[in-house]
């Protein structure tokens, strides 16, 4: 069977996803997309000046890449909302990453004002990707808004740690209907490769490209790694073994 | 008193320069390889046995940096809207007893001023006025922002400290950003240098960032002006109210600006100057210790060392600054609060942020 991501009844052609804050550069964010073969690109709305003489962050966007618009910088639900239909009228479309963040020190979200901004949001029309603390009932509560994904962090947003909570993220993986997508935290290809292998849909990345000595290179690796972690997937990569079984020494006797 | 007011006086007779003397390297070594630093933490950073390791300190705090916020310095424009002032602040060139031109501008030259700063592009404004509420009332600088915030997606205000309901006003008419500063916060030396005027009121002062925080400001920007009181003691109390304020009101970004204390009219002569060193000790030092707060240096800095301290800390940078009453536009310009020291253009700094590999970042807000 062909192995396509869809959501939202879209065919998303890469399963590695990229955020555009952080670059040097708006072409240097381009060209690392372009490496990438990024298909998905997030957008902060915060960043889109319309009115913009010189640059536009949208001009550099390559054609055909899909737009998600995400709420960065919304602090409640109210924010989210209004944030997602100010992007829908500058005619960012109608994907949005809801990112709803009270708390400076370490960014992490609040789910439950996610919640609600997801559920106003879809019934608009939006298709809703949030962002959120890997929790189970969150996620579920999620799902039953209508959201098309969710978004579970990996370890808060800027660490490159990795996938610090990755019991968590394999029980949403392993319960949710819906693509999970591990957004934040991802620092190296090797944590892409791992995301994929423990069976999330795709990762999110953005720090991690657009801060390196050569963001268009990283980009690319992690492409590669996202594409060899869901290749092993498919195939049925084996789990590791706590310790090796030579024999069954309680039930041999059955033999 | 202020809520804040507590957390100063538990280091009521502390003995500032006897922790820097005991700082050891091993200290230093341990600091280094922390996570979250505690604020003595912060102060043993400003000692003179942490100069000797400031190389890897400057590594980490560009890491942390990268981290957080990325290749790119925010920019930002300031506005000066008038420079009565009823205050005798002994440093300041606006202050009441300054035989200088006072100017306040009308509505039409506020929009006139607004007009032309935003065809800079940038679209971060702060808007400034001297401490008379007669010739500056609340209700002029309200006007004042109706006016121009179809100019800008975001504009900050730098103003007399205001209560809770008075901030919440501004707010209403699209304020997003406080910055105040505490000048010192050493009571006593504060006392000596505001010698008339409504700032005397140092705790109406210290209270003025908690109580724009609970008035829903979405900023709020501490600082001490550098040169007034001790090193370290200013630098300290400084980290201590970011750090109070990031604990206390979350979902509000908290920011520091580093001003050091420039030639006026007037003349003052800073009691104690910080130095180049110092001064790049204390932003490596407060990026440690709080590595998400945004940390502003304006052109009160020379365009050098503003270039140099790219990527070790600092956030956001002001360009093309005039400090005049009428600076952009008006003929009859005022004189300025201070000398600017780096009086590049807006396209002369968004080159020198480039060429070192940072994106300046023109919007970095839409006003909801």
């Amino acid at each position: 069977m062909e192995d396509k991501l869809v959501i939202a009844g879209n065919h998303i052609r890469s399963r590695f996803f990229l955020g555009t804050g952080k670059f040097s550069s708006y072409k240097i964010m381009q060209e690392a997309i372009l490496a990438s073969g990024a298909h998905l690109v997030t957008v902060a709305l915060r960043r889109v000046d319309a009115q913009s003489k010189s640059e536009n962050i949208l001009d550099y966007i390559p054609q055909g890449s899909i737009i998600m618009v995400n709420t960065s910088g919304a602090r409640n639900a109210d924010e989210a909302i209004r944030i997602a239909r100010i992007g829908r009228t500058l005619g960012c479309g109608n994907w949005v990453k809801i990112e709803v963040i009270p708390d400076n020190k370490y960014l992490l979200p609040d789910n439950s004002q996610t919640i609600k901004a997801t559920e106003a949001l879809v019934k608009e029309g939006f298709i809703v990707m949030p962002y959120m603390s890997p929790d189970l009932a969150d996620a579920r509560r999620l799902q039953d808004a209508g959201a098309a994904s969710i978004m579970p962090l990996g370890s808060p947003i800027g660490t490159n740690k990795g996938l610090k909570v990755l019991e968590l993220l394999k029980i949403l993986i392993e319960e949710i209907k819906l693509p999970v997508v591990i957004d934040a935290g991802i620092g190296r290809p090797s944590h892409c490769a791992e995301a994929m292998e423990i069976g999330a849909d795709a990762v999110l990345v953005n720090t991690a490209v657009a801060t390196a000595r050569d963001s268009v290179v990283t980009a690319r690796a992690f492409a590669l790694a996202v594409e060899a972690g869901r290749l092993g997937y498919c195939a049925g990569l084996k789990p590791e073994q706590e310790r090796a079984e030579a024999s069954s020494p309680l039930t041999g006797f059955l033999r | 008193m202020p809520d804040f007011y507590d957390e100063i006086l538990k280091y009521k007779g502390f003995d500032f320069s006897a922790h820097l003397a005991q700082v050891k390297s091993a200290d230093l070594q341990e600091i280094l390889n922390k996570e979250f630093l505690s604020i003595l933490d912060f102060l043993s950073l400003l000692s003179p046995e942490a100069f000797l390791f400031l190389e890897l300190l400057a590594q980490k705090a560009n890491k942390l940096t990268l981290a957080h916020f990325g290749k790119t310095i925010s920019l930002y424009i300031p506005l000066y809207l008038s420079n009565y002032c009823d205050n005798e602040c002994a440093y300041c060139g606006f202050k009441h007893s300054n035989t200088i031109k006072r100017r306040k501008l009308t509505l039409e030259e506020v929009e006139q001023e607004a007009r032309e700063i935003s065809r800079t592009g940038i679209q971060h404004i702060l808007i400034l006025t001297g401490e008379s509420k007669l010739e500056s009332p609340l209700t002029y600088i309200q006007e004042c922002l109706e006016r121009i915030k179809k100019y800008f997606t975001s504009i900050a205000i730098e103003i007399y400290p205001l209560k809770e309901e008075e901030y919440r006003q501004l707010v209403s008419s699209g304020a997003e950003g406080l910055t105040i500063y505490q000048e010192t916060y050493d009571e006593v030396l504060y006392d000596k240098l505001h010698l008339k005027g409504p700032k005397r009121n140092y705790a109406f002062r210290l209270g003025a960032p908690e109580r724009a925080a609970q008035a829903g400001m979405r900023q709020v920007n501490v600082g001490a002006l550098l040169g007034l009181g001790d090193f370290p003691r200013d630098a300290f109390f400084t980290a201590l109210h970011a750090k109070w304020l990031q604990d206390s009101y979350p979902a509000v970004e908290v920011g520091i600006s580093l001003p050091r204390i420039q030639p006026q009219a007037g003349g003052f002569d800073a009691l104690r100057p910080w130095s180049d060193k110092e001064f790049v000790q204390l932003l490596i030092a407060m990026r440690l210790f709080l590595p998400r707060v945004g940390i502003a240096v304006s052109t009160r800095e020379n365009n050098l060392l503003r270039k140099n301290i790219i990527g070790l800390g600092v956030t956001r940078i002001s360009a093309g600054s005039r400090t005049e009453v009428g600076g952009y536009t008006l003929e009859q310009k005022t004189s300025g609060q201070f000398e600017t020291a780096d009086k590049s253009s807006v396209e002369e700094i968004k080159r020198m942020i480039c060429e070192k590999g940072y994106q300046p970042v023109a919007k970095d807000w839409q006003r909801l």
